[in-house]
């Protein structure tokens, strides 16, 4: 029941995150205190969530709060990897319409 | 037949480390009664939803967290789950009106980060029930499917044709 999250590549205006793992109340806090400083810092993020195992309704307001944050800069946050399960959630609570999903990992 | 065949209780922290654990249980539980792998991961889902909400919002006034209360009942045809806690009951009717999906013709600034438990709760389970009054009861139901029920081997039904 962890997260880890790891840094893939950065340039000056970009950064990768791997994140891998279970996101849930307990484990997103930690996903959050990575992220938000580097939406802060770039103009665009991207997560890799490939290997994300399990995320719930914590884990998608960490996702919301990436967003709006790199929004108001005029940043994108791009989801990638997504899992049929995590595509599903998305697709529920309406971020499908809202959020930058690309295919593939 | 509507009689409860099976009844598991599991008491834990209304702390956010333990609700993996009632997740972990809901599994193995639900995949025991021959759940397809779409439906053990919505029971999982909704029922960590019911949990953080308690480790969010019930004993937030409360000096010392007290417990979150789960009873997996398990029938001939589906699977119940009961959430309770013992803290601040809350308006579920200002709750329920807030629930449901992003709205994409808001500005950006305007969706919330949170809120979308209940929402989910709802679409993944086949009845999700929610009492207040001394702390909050919330039940989760789901129907197993035909072939589901035919897999679920502990029906005494099911031995005798067997033999």
């Amino acid at each position: 029941m962890n997260v880890s999250i790891e840094e893939q590549t950065r340039t000056d205006q970009a950064t990768t995150l791997v994140v891998s793992g279970e996101v849930d109340a307990f484990t997103a806090p930690q996903l959050k205190e990575k992220l938000m400083p580097l939406c802060k810092e770039n103009h665009e993020v991207c997560l890799d969530l490939s290997q994300v195992e399990y995320m719930d309704s914590t884990g998608l307001g960490v996702l919301i709060g990436a967003f709006k944050q790199l929004r108001s800069q005029g940043g994108r946050l791009i989801l990638k990897g997504m899992s049929p399960r995590l595509k599903r959630l998305m697709q529920i609570t309406g971020l499908t319409e809202i959020m930058d999903i690309e295919d593939g990992a | 037949m509507d009689q409860v065949k099976d009844v598991i209780e599991l008491t834990i922290p209304a702390k956010a480390q333990y609700v993996g654990v009632v997740r972990l249980t809901v599994s193995g539980i639900a995949s025991r009664l021959g759940f397809h792998y779409d439906d053990i991961e919505d029971i999982k889902l909704a029922v960590a939803e019911a949990c953080t909400n308690v480790v969010d919002h019930a004993y937030k006034e409360v000096e010392c967290a007290g417990g979150i209360n789960v009873h997996f009942r398990i029938f001939e045809d589906r699977l119940e789950i009961v959430v309770k806690d013992e803290g601040r009951s809350f308006d579920i009717r200002a709750v329920k009106e807030r629930s449901g999906p992003i709205e994409n013709h808001l500005p950006f600034t305007s969706i919330r980060e949170r809120g979308l438990g209940l929402h989910l709760m709802e679409t993944l389970m086949d009845q999700v029930d929610i009492h207040g009054g001394n702390g909050v009861v919330v039940t989760l139901t789901k129907f197993m499917q035909r072939d589901e029920v035919e897999r679920n081997v502990d029906s005494p039904a099911k031995t005798e044709s067997h033999r």
